[in-house]
This record gives C-alpha cells, sequence and structure tokens, in this order.
C-alpha cells in the first residue's frame, strides 16, 4: 500500500533470502566496525544478531536501510541486496527506508501526538485520505498491543506515555510504513519484562507477514524468538546458523558457548 | 588510633569537608576569601536589578509631573498632530509617530523573520560543518556593525538604490529603514534561532530519517515542531531589537511626522524623536517632559516584547 514498486513475494516452498549480505565491511574514519561478514535472512523469519557492545550490530543495521550515509566519517564496501536487489543501487533511499522499518534502542517518541507519531511516515509518504489514515493509526496501535491503552488520548503527546508504552508506540510507528523488514535494536533495553514479553508476542504475531533482524543483549530472548542466530565479535562473525545448535551444548565455537551460558561477555 | 566519628548525614554537606582526614583544616583567610568573593558575586547580581530599575525610576520621575498635570492622555496617544515647539498651538500626539515605529518595525519583520528562520534552518540542518563555521562568522560580524554605519548605509547605498528601482522622488523612507532594521535583526534570530534547532536531540532526526521522511520533511514535520518556542523567542527578540533601534531608523526614514499611506513614504519613529529632540529641550519644560513620557511608552513596549520572549522560552523549558 505504501510502497508501491515492490507487489508482495509469491509463496513458494523454498524461496531465495530475503536479505544477503555479502563481504560487508564497515568503518568509521579509518577504525574498522565490521570485517567483511556474510549472511543470508530467510523470508518470514525472525534472525537474532547477538554479541558484545561494539560488535557492530547496531551498524549492520543502519547498513540495511543506508542511514549509515548519514554518519559522518563511515565508509561502507561488500553488497547488501533485499529481493535480490542491490540497496546501494535502488532508485529511491527514502523508498527502502519505509520498506525497512527500524526501532532503535531507546524509544524515540517524536514531539508529537499520538496519532501524528504513527501517521508520521505515511503522511512523509504522500498519504492524505484522513479515513483511511485513522485506520491505518488505529490499525498499527492494536497490532503494536498499544491502541486499548490510548484509543482515548490519541490527541496527547507521544512523549508523555512511560517507557513500555513509548516503546510500543515507536513499534506502532515502524508498522505504519508496512515495511517488509522490520529491524528491532536492542528495543528492551529500556523497559521492564513483564513489557518485553508483551512485545515479544507482537513480533511472534508479525512475523506472518515480516522478515524481522533482532538485534539483542538478552541471549535468552534470541533463544525464544529467533529461527537462526548469529554470534558477531569484534565486527566478525563467531558462528550463524540454526538457534537450536548455538545453544546446544556443542555449537561449531567454544566462544559461542561460553557467551551463550553466560561463562563471559 | 581513634577513628574521628562519622559525619552524621544530613548535618553537614560532604562538599564542605575540609581536606582528607589528616590534612589541615582549611585556613581562616581562605573562608573569610571565599565569603567576601560570594557577596561580590551577589552584588553583581543584584546591582543588574538596581539599574533597571534605576533607569525606569529616573526615566519616570522626569516625565511623570507633566503626566499627571497638563498632558492630555486622549491627544497624546490618538492625534497625529506633533508641535512640542510651537508658540501659538503647542500639540503633543504621538499616533504618528507610534504608527512610524510600528510600521518600520513590521514591514522590518516581514522581511527579517522567513530569512532569519530561513538563515537558522541552513546554518543547523543543511550546511556542512567547513560552510557553517564561517556562515556563523559572517552572521556575527554582521551582528556587530554599529548602527551609525547601517544609518549611513541607509543614506549613501539604499536611498539611490530606492529611487532608482522603484522610481519614488525620495529614498529616505519605511523601506529604507526597514530594510536595514531587518539587517540589524537577522543576526539575532540566525544565532538563537539556530541554537533552538541545535538543542533538538539528535535521536529526532534519525528516527524521522529511518521513516524515510526527506530532510526537509524532517524539518518540517519534526524540528520546526520541536523548537517551535526557541525559534518564536527569536523572532520576539528579533522585534526588540527592532522597536529599540534608533540611530539607523532615524536616518534612514526621512525623519517626517507623518502617518505613512505606503512603504515609500518617509516616517518618523519614537526612538528618533526623542534622540533628535531631547538635546534642544529645555530641561524641565513640558516638551522635554514629553520626550521622557515617549521614553516611558518605549519602555513599555520593549518591556512587554522580552517578557513574552522570556514566557515563551520558559514554556520550552516545561517541554
Amino acid at each position: 500500500m505504501l510502497a508501491p514498486s515492490v507487489p508482495p513475494p509469491p509463496v513458494r516452498p523454498r524461496h531465495p533470502p530475503k536479505i544477503q549480505v555479502r563481504d560487508l565491511r564497515l568503518s568509521y574514519g579509518g577504525q574498522e566496525a565490521i570485517r567483511g561478514i556474510s549472511f543470508d535472512v530467510d523470508r518470514n523469519d525472525v534472525f537474532a544478531i547477538i554479541g558484545p557492545a561494539q560488535s557492530g550490530k547496531s551498524s549492520l543495521l543502519k547498513c540495511l536501510n543506508r542511514t549509515i550515509e548519514l554518519v559522518p566519517g563511515a565508509k561502507q564496501s561488500g553488497t547488501i541486496t533485499i529481493d535480490g536487489l542491490n540497496v546501494d543501487e535502488l532508485p529511491s533511499v527514502y523508498n527502502l527506508r519505509r520498506r525497512v522499518g527500524m526501532v532503535a534502542p531507546l524509544p524515540v517518541g517524536l514531539p508529537l501526538s499520538i496519532f501524528d507519531n504513527v501517521a508520521f511516515a505515511p503522511r512523509a509518504a504522500g498519504f492524505k485520505d484522513k479515513h483511511e489514515l485513522a485506520a491505518l493509526v488505529e490499525q498499527c496501535l492494536r497490532q503494536a498491543a498499544l491502541w486499548d491503552e490510548v484509543k482515548d488520548r490519541l490527541h496527547t503527546l507521544g512523549t508523555k506515555l512511560s517507557g513500555g508504552q513509548q516503546q510500543r508506540l515507536t513499534i506502532a510507528r515502524a508498522l505504519s510504513h508496512e515495511p517488509e523488514i522490520l529491524c528491532l535494536d536492542e528495543f528492551s533495553i529500556a523497559i521492564d519484562p513483564v513489557t518485553t514479553m508483551r512485545i515479544e508476542d507482537v513480533l511472534k504475531e508479525l512475523k506472518q507477514r515480516m522478515t524481522i533482524v533482532l538485534v539483542t543483549n538478552l541471549v535468552q530472548q534470541a533463544r525464544r524468538l529467533a529461527s537462526r542466530t548469529m554470534f558477531l565479535w569484534n565486527g566478525e562473525i563467531v558462528e550463524e546458523g540454526p538457534t537450536d545448535v548455538l545453544f546446544s551444548d556443542e555449537p561449531q565455537s567454544r566462544k559461542t558457548y561460553d557467551y551463550v551460558n553466560g561463562i563471559f561477555g | 588510633m581513634n577513628l574521628p566519628p562519622a559525619p552524621v548525614a544530613g548535618t553537614r554537606p560532604l562538599s564542605v569537608s575540609t581536606g582528607s582526614p589528616r590534612g589541615p583544616r582549611r585556613s581562616r583567610a581562605a573562608v573569610l576569601g571565599e565569603s567576601v568573593l560570594e557577596w561580590v558575586i551577589r552584588l553583581c547580581g543584584i546591582s543588574a536589578i538596581l539599574f533597571v530599575f534605576g533607569i525606569f525610576f529616573f526615566v519616570l520621575r522626569e516625565g511623570v509631573g507633566f503626566l499627571f498635570g497638563g498632558l492630555k492622555l486622549g491627544e497624546f496617544f490618538f492625534s497625529t498632530e506633533w508641535y512640542p515647539t510651537s508658540l501659538s498651538n503647542v500639540r503633543y500626539g504621538v499616533l504618528a509617530l507610534i504608527v512610524g515605529t510600528f510600521s518600520v518595525t513590521g514591514l522590518a519583520m516581514l522581511i527579517a523573520v522567513p530569512f532569519g528562520l530561513g538563515a537558522a534552518i541552513f546554518v543547523s540542518e543543511f550546511c556542512s560543518d567547513r560552510w557553517r563555521e564561517g556562515l556563523k562568522i559572517l552572521i556575527e560580524l554582521l551582528a556587530a556593525i554599529p548602527s551609525v554605519v547601517w544609518g549611513f548605509i541607509g543614506i549613501s547605498v539604499m536611498n539611490p538604490l530606492i529611487q532608482e528601482v522603484f522610481h519614488v522622488p525620495v529614498g529616505l523612507n519605511v523601506l529604507n529603514g526597514a530594510l536595514l532594521l531587518a539587517l540589524m535583526s537577522v543576526p539575532i534570530m540566525v544565532s538563537i534561532g539556530e541554537d533552538a534547532l541545535k538543542a533538538v536531540p539528535d535521536s529526532f532526526r534519525e528516527a524521522s530519517l529511518a521513516m524515510g521522511a526527506t530532510r526537509w520533511q524532517t524539518v518540517r514535520r519534526v524540528l520546526l515542531p520541536a523548537a517551535k518556542n526557541g525559534l518564536l523567542a527569536a523572532i520576539l527578540l528579533g522585534v526588540g531589537r527592532a522597536v529599540g533601534e534608533t540611530m539607523a531608523v532615524l536616518m534612514a526614514t526621512g525623519h517626517a511626522v507623518n502617518i505613512p499611506k505606503s512603504p515609500f513614504d518617509p516616517v518618523r519613529t519614537l526612538t528618533a524623536t526623542i534622540a533628535a529632540e531631547l538635546g534642544e529641550a529645555s530641561v524641565g519644560s513640558p516638551h522635554y517632559q514629553v520626550l521622557f513620557i515617549i521614553g516611558i511608552l518605549l519602555f513599555t513596549i520593549t518591556f512587554a516584547v522580552n517578557l513574552v520572549a522570556d514566557l515563551v522560552v520558559k514554556g520550552t523549558a516545561k517541554g
């Protein structure tokens, strides 16, 4: 609806990956943050990225929607393709960013009303019809499990909500441009465990319709949600594979075992 | 060794503790010096208040005798006849002067607000770091030009330019003064407006851009609403500057008591009247006193503008 250039992908039993990353390198002013990584993310899947701070997880997400271009001094090489198309060669970066929703670690409530927060991206994309907009806002807030709490005060400031509500508001906002890929960067860092579980339930729902890339510091969260997990360390992949394998007693790497079992890191 | 008793929480702030447990206590001179310094600083702060009240009191004292004895307030505010030195037909109507002040200020703001805010947005959001530094230096330089120099530019540059471009007989008029005032208040608006925009957290910009908004959409839909109080304060401070400006408007507006019918008519402002006539009015005469009443009027206007600006800025702090 909002990304008219991309028709919904045909459902096939064994389809090509949604995202392909090949030999991605990234440096900030000469200092390497990502050192040549390659991986695939399947369609309608939850793909978790774990690893300690400074391992390049957030930078990787920024490469996916090309917001890395806004960071001064950042230099990127390698290719990222979505649906087989190189993101660097797409005609409209704005369109790309609408296709790749992003939820930041700390909820950023724009200084607008709850309604305007969710309606922001559709309006920026040129969405005008008031009734459709209202319906879309309601749908997104429902999907983010926030509607019942805010339906009576849609026109109060979004920044007045509690931390957990604001985080769900940013998820509703990310859904408002109907992304095919939803990236979440440590979404539970500022919210309590109960709210975290509510959002995790939301994510399980959303998986039916979109591909989710989940960066998390909570290894158990990856275990609960993701079918594949990647363990990044210092800008390099230590191990990438089915989540069951990474969390088993015999992952490929000893380091993985130690990390997911809390022996270090 | 006996340890000294641990300080009980709340009896003495920890920051006043005097050195390490074994070190010497602070000397009496140091303690005295500090309290003297504290008083000096307090005095400086209070003196600012004293000066403001002192000025207001002085201006009021010079004008109050005539304000309550002799001046017809109806004539003062609603007559355009300003003949303060006439022997047979003395008139003290300042309506034309008030209209003069507001017409020049209003036109100046029509020019300066879009320019000033546009420049603030450009400097803060769109320009590269190197350009930004250069531009800011230039803008600050613009603020440092003395107003008499602006007046000189008004007479020697703008005057013939306006005559030529608009084919009018006189170039010293509302438009001339307004252009100068606009140039003088733009630097204030740019630097305060830029501060207001810079105060908006970067996370707002990132969130907006990550949702596929363009830079301009980010400015219009996120930054302007977020910074609106600061930007409004910038505008009001620019207005205050323009209302109070004297020398440039005295030189550039033609200095004729006149209600303007177009931007090409000459006018006279409240400030310019005081500047031009106070030296020639004999001390204590009604003319002298009425000039001070004009001063009170100006004081009230700028005070109101500053107060509104202040309240608006307080609004920002509350968020």
